[in-house]
């Protein structure tokens, strides 16, 4: 047995396509000194990437998938391991054939060639299918089988070739060591084999199904678990025999059953994600040696797939006569929200998770993980539902991820809408707001475990006062998991007063000496501020794109609070610890301290024409005096500690929604005290409580205010996204000389309000697109992208009930940034009139922001 | 004609067996169950035969309800009826397995008329007793040959082969008889998909297996031990050349 080297800069445990093609994009970065591990035989180790089906289907509703499937793809081309045989999804039922209008939406933004087929045309293409069952189907030309050993195998090469990288198969790894450092977290050390010990700079996991117990082995966590998708070879058929070619009829999707028919050569083998979710645990793989073919090979449970066969059968009836010569119940990843698990893992240092990935999107992942490995953040693409770090504590466990798999597997095929809610895992989290809002007929939706109330039943009862607020939504998918009461909700909340539950925002607390110049360092606008005052800013990556938008408050002259959201908290919060330990080892321990209080408060939002009288009432100060509200004496962006009906409170000048009031945040165990009181308060001015519907869509997009994750991603900046500031300040910060370089330059694109001048669809009724990506065209229907390669397309659409108008955010090039340019967005395979109403950060709605700061 | 074909299910493992902690079974937690690989033979043969001569082929097994598994294995790839003799213990021995089988043949027999041939495969792949054909045939009084690698039916006599080291012996047996059937005699078909889905419908037969304890007892499973093979590599490209006539001359393959 040979020996491994004592020391390696990184070691990249597995040899699939994701280990493999990592090691190759890493060499090209420049990295030296690596290994690559793996306990299978090369070239197959025996996880989920040898018995993979190899095929791409590049639509994707997500950006992010979608960009790097397609990236992936082309790496596929590059390396001559791509079949192109095009690729069909067919319907049998009639809201599939809506679903493929909203996948030729998608393709298009994607720049993808794709068309409806009639049954007919699919009958041509594929002679043996039985097209009197089907109603239609989705045609994608550029569909093909790639070679997913061959090309980890080149990548892997690659890298030995260039003197970078040894390579040992048949070794298995032990056991992951770390140790601590002071005043952060611990560090990878070295990777136990048996074959040795390999001190290493970086150690990353690529194992697949195997990933969460080789974390484990360091005290970390990688949330996937192993399941089960079947698939059968079946076969020799005739027709498939007679074409001699191993790919002569295009691949397809019959999604309506969940499975997928592909030939393979004389084979034709058929897969399934229609049976029951089947799940396994790491550590109950069986080893190589134990498997009858390869440990992600287990033996098919026919019962499973029996009822998949008739279906089969039913689409092509050939399949009846062939044989079943291979069958498995082949085993890949499923994380709780169906993304990959990428980036440096929370719990240890320089140990990266590079998991939960599929063939189509292997290559491009593996080049997005190596770029982040080198320049400290990705360049190809923002990794923002990928990270790692989304994950919150009851998140990683391992009840989560087998309840969100349970319950997203049968959905791998399904139609999914993008406000669609999760049925299980609900409660985890509840704000002590919870049981009054649940008695108002709150609708909750889920943020990262929160329950947050996205509309009430209660203000049904404004529908007397606004009647055209509830004109019903004709189509049933632009209705789904929206209600009407939300446009209720937005004017009544302008008009007088309305109470928002905003506990799910988290809260961080940075205090200490220098406390100060940690935060100028990590954020772009000028923290130096007076205690009792706020800042809004931007954190950058080195390469100048958004790493998170946030807002700070000074509480003291070494104490800052940090607020940001839900959805982004575990990634600010990773993106902190590991700033400040690079701070701190620079300055000293205790120069600042991070603290995580997101857990000790709850916080209402007080907003309206009414909410200053409103809390008028009740707020004092320590000695019972009340509290100066005015602008004069608590000014927009103010932070003040108050007292409310007894209650100690922080309020926070600031507003979300473009309306006068306060962020309120007390201790959890006084939230429902300050509820009581706000709203006894409030009964006056008609206080309503305010979804989620009206805070993130409504209010915001009549506002123009930018959202992590839409608006914000690391592919844009501060100037394109129109939250540069007149000054930049003269302190260093991350990513500062990208920021001031790209207030040098014309933006590439920019930040744009359209309005619909139109949502009249052919069949004669108002269409409201949903904010899925929806591309922004030109009059002629073509796509727009812009000189950095961007396509301009909808990253938040809504209604805004007080401009009349149904409104839609997009970045477009300078040439169409102009105010009154008429454009198209395509909507479920339509085109409708659009116009540019703001060009910029200025809001539609009350565009000096009298209404907050008056 | 009227074939019985008796078969036994067994685990499928890999190259490494597990066993279980108390040493009584095979760890099958992972495992897929088959047929043993000379039964499966048996099997094909059973239907050849029928699909040449016409008449009927039955499966039979003495094992878990699991095995029920094994007999609708059969019945997909064309056997049209199946018995199952259910036990609860994890094996029998061979002398009550045969006993078993033998008074099931007899009482399927009184009621829907003799086989003309019961096959078996040539032993079982899991304990490789080598005696429950031979045991059967024995109670049943009928002739039997092992290792059989060819069947021809001549009317009422079965030509059956086997290879010997001198070449091939012939038996002409006359039916009833019994064949231990040995893999090689033809390649098993797959099931088709309609085939496995017609097996789903298949009326699997429950007979309560009779038989009493014969005298050979499993004590334990024991892991063997790992074999370790040491690769050692020569050389690459023609200068391995040397090295390789050096082996060779070494272990005595060059003159």
């Amino acid at each position: 047995m040979s020996e491994v080297p004592a020391k390696a800069k990184v070691v990249v445990i597995g040899a699939g396509i994701v280990g493999n093609c990592l090691v190759g994009h890493l060499s090209r970065l420049g990295w030296t000194d690596m290994v690559l591990l793996d306990k299978g035989p090369l070239p197959n180790p025996g996880g989920s990437t040898g018995h993979a089906s190899n095929f791409i289907f590049p639509t994707d509703h997500n950006k992010e998938m979608a960009f790097l499937t397609v990236d992936s793809q082309n790496q596929y081309i590059d390396h001559g391991l791509n079949n192109t045989c095009g690729g069909i999804e067919v319907a049998r039922e009639p809201q599939r054939l809506e679903e493929f209008k909203r996948r030729m939406t998608s393709a298009k933004a994607w720049g993808i060639d794709a068309r409806l087929v009639t049954p007919g045309e699919i009958k041509e293409m594929v002679p043996f299918i039985n097209e009197e069952i089907l109603l239609g189907g989705y045609y994608t030309p550029s569909v093909s089988v790639v070679d997913s050993l061959a090309t980890g195998t080149r990548m892997r090469e690659e890298a030995v070739n260039a003197g970078n990288l040894t390579v040992f198969a048949n070794t298995e790894v032990l056991d992951v060591e770390t140790e601590d450092v002071p005043g952060g977290l611990p560090k990878v050390t070295a990777v136990l084999t048996d074959r040795g010990r390999i001190e290493a700079d970086h150690v990353v996991i690529a194992c697949g199904v195997w990933s969460p117990r080789i974390a484990a082995m360091a005290g970390a966590h990688i949330p996937l678990t192993p399941a089960v998708h079947q698939m059968a070879d079946v076969g020799p058929i005739d027709v498939l025999v007679e074409s001699n070619k191993e790919l002569a009829y295009p691949i397809i999707r019959d999604m309506d059953t969940f499975c997928y028919e592909r030939q393979s050569a004389g084979s034709m083998e058929v897969g399934s994600y229609a049976h029951r979710p089947i799940l396994m645990r790491p550590d109950d793989i069986p080893s190589n040696q134990a498997a009858a073919l390869t440990p992600t090979e287990l033996p098919l449970t026919y019962e499973d797939f029996d009822p998949q066969m008739e279906q089969a059968i039913e689409l092509m009836e050939m399949l009846g006569d062939a044989e079943i010569k291979y069958a498995i119940n082949g085993l890949l990843s499923l994380t709780p929200d169906a993304n990959p698990v990428l980036g440096e893992t929370v719990e240890v240092r320089n140990l990266w998770s590079a998991a939960a990935v599929w063939i189509k999107e292997g290559p491009g992942i593996a080049q997005l993980v190596a770029e982040w490995m080198t320049f400290g953040y990705p360049h190809m693409c923002d990794p923002h539902g990928s990270d790692i770090a989304r994950f919150y504590p009851h998140e990683k466990t391992e009840w989560h991820i087998n309840a969100r798999c349970n319950e997203h597997f049968n959905k791998t095929y399904g139609i999914v809408h993008p406000r669609e809610q999760w049925a299980s895992q609900r409660g985890v989290r509840r704000s002590p707001f919870y049981l009054r809002e649940e008695a108002l007929g709150a609708t909750f939706f889920d943020a990262r475990g929160w329950e947050r109330p996205q509309w009430y039943s209660s203000n049904e009862k404004l529908q007397a006062k606004f009647p055209d607020a509830f004109t019903p939504r004709t189509h049933e998918w632009d209705a789904r998991w929206w209600n009407p009461v939300t446009n209720a909700e937005h004017l009544q909340m302008r008009e007088s007063v309305g109470m928002v539950d905003l506990t799910a925002f988290n809260e961080f607390d940075f205090e200490g000496p220098k406390a100060m110049e940690f935060l100028q360092w990590v954020c772009v606008n000028n923290v130096d501020v007076a205690v009792g005052r706020s800042v809004y800013t931007p954190l950058l990556t080195e390469h100048g794109g958004f790493r998170s938008d946030l807002t700070i408050q000074r509480l003291g002259q070494h104490h800052y609070r940090v607020i940001t959201g839900a959805f982004d908290g575990g990634r600010d919060n990773y993106w902190f610890n590991k700033c400040l330990e690079q701070f701190n080892a620079q300055h000293g321990l205790g120069s600042c301290t991070f603290t995580d209080r997101s857990q000790a408060y709850c916080t209402v939002g007080v907003w309206g024409p009414n909410a200053a009288a409103t809390m008028a009432k009740i707020t004092t100060d320590h000695t019972t005096a009340a509290y100066d509200l005015s602008q004069e004496g608590f000014p927009y962006g103010a932070v003040r500690e108050v007292i409310i009906n007894g209650v100690p409170c922080t309020m926070f000048r600031i507003s979300y929604v473009g309306e006068n009031g306060w962020e309120i945040y007390t201790r959890m165990e006084h939230g429902l005290q300050l509820w009581d009181a706000i709203w006894d308060a409030g009964q006056e001015f008609e206080i309503i409580p305010v979804g989620i519907g009206v805070y993130a869509v409504t209010g915001r997009i009549e506002k123009g205010y930018r959202l992590m994750g839409a608006e914000l991603e690391s592919e844009y900046n501060p100037v394109e996204a129109g939250l540069a500031r007149p000054k930049v300040k003269s302190a260093d910060f991350i990513g500062k000389a990208a920021y001031l370089a790209a207030r040098d330059e014309t933006p590439a694109a920019i930040m744009c309000t359209l309005s619909m001048d139109s949502q009249r669809c052919a069949d004669g009724y108002d269409r409201f697109p949903t904010g899925g990506n929806e591309p922004i065209l030109t009059l002629a229907g073509d796509r727009i992208v812009d000189s950095k390669g961007r396509v301009s397309r909808v990253t938040t659409a809504g209604a805004g009930p007080s401009v009349g108008k149904y409104l839609l955010l997009a970045y477009l090039p300078p040439e169409h940034a102009v105010v009154g340019t008429k454009l198209q967005v395509m909507y479920m395979n339509e085109t409708y009139p659009v116009t540019v109403e703001v060009a910029g950060p200025t809001p539609l709605f009350d565009p000096t922001d009298a209404r907050m700061k008056s | 004609m009227r074939v019985l074909v008796c078969v036994k299910r067994v685990p499928a493992p890999g190259a490494k067996i597990n066993i279980t902690a108390d040493g009584q079974a095979v760890d099958t937690a992972y495992l897929a169950f088959t047929t043993s690989p000379h039964e499966e033979c048996a099997v094909e043969a059973a239907v050849q035969l029928v699909e040449q001569h016409g008449g009927e082929s039955t499966v039979l097994t003495l094992g878990p309800a699991e095995a029920d598994e094994q007999l609708r294995y059969a019945a997909s790839i064309g056997v049209n009826k199946a018995v199952l003799l259910p036990i609860t213990e994890n094996d029998w021995d061979p002398q009550r397995t045969a006993a078993a089988i033998a008074t099931a043949i007899r009482d399927l027999e009184s009621a829907d008329g003799a086989f003309d041939l019961v096959l078996f495969g040539n032993e079982s792949a899991d304990s490789g007793n080598f005696q429950v054909g031979v045991r059967v045939a024995h109670a049943l009084a009928r002739p039997i040959v092992n290792g059989i690698k060819g069947i021809e039916v001549q009317g009422d006599t079965i030509r059956a082969k086997r290879e010997s080291d001198a070449g091939v012996e012939v038996y002409a047996v006359p039916t009833p008889c019994v064949l231990g059937v040995k893999e090689g005699i033809n390649l098993p078909r797959y099931p088709t998909l309609k085939g496995r889905l017609a097996s789903k419908k298949v009326d699997v037969a429950q007979v309560s297996p009779q038989g009493d304890a014969g005298g050979q007892q499993m004590v334990t499973l024991l892991q063997a031990a790992e074999q370790v093979s040491q690769t050692v590599m020569l050389g690459t490209g023609p200068e391995a050349a040397p090295a390789v006539v050096d082996l060779l001359e070494e272990l005595g393959l060059l003159k």
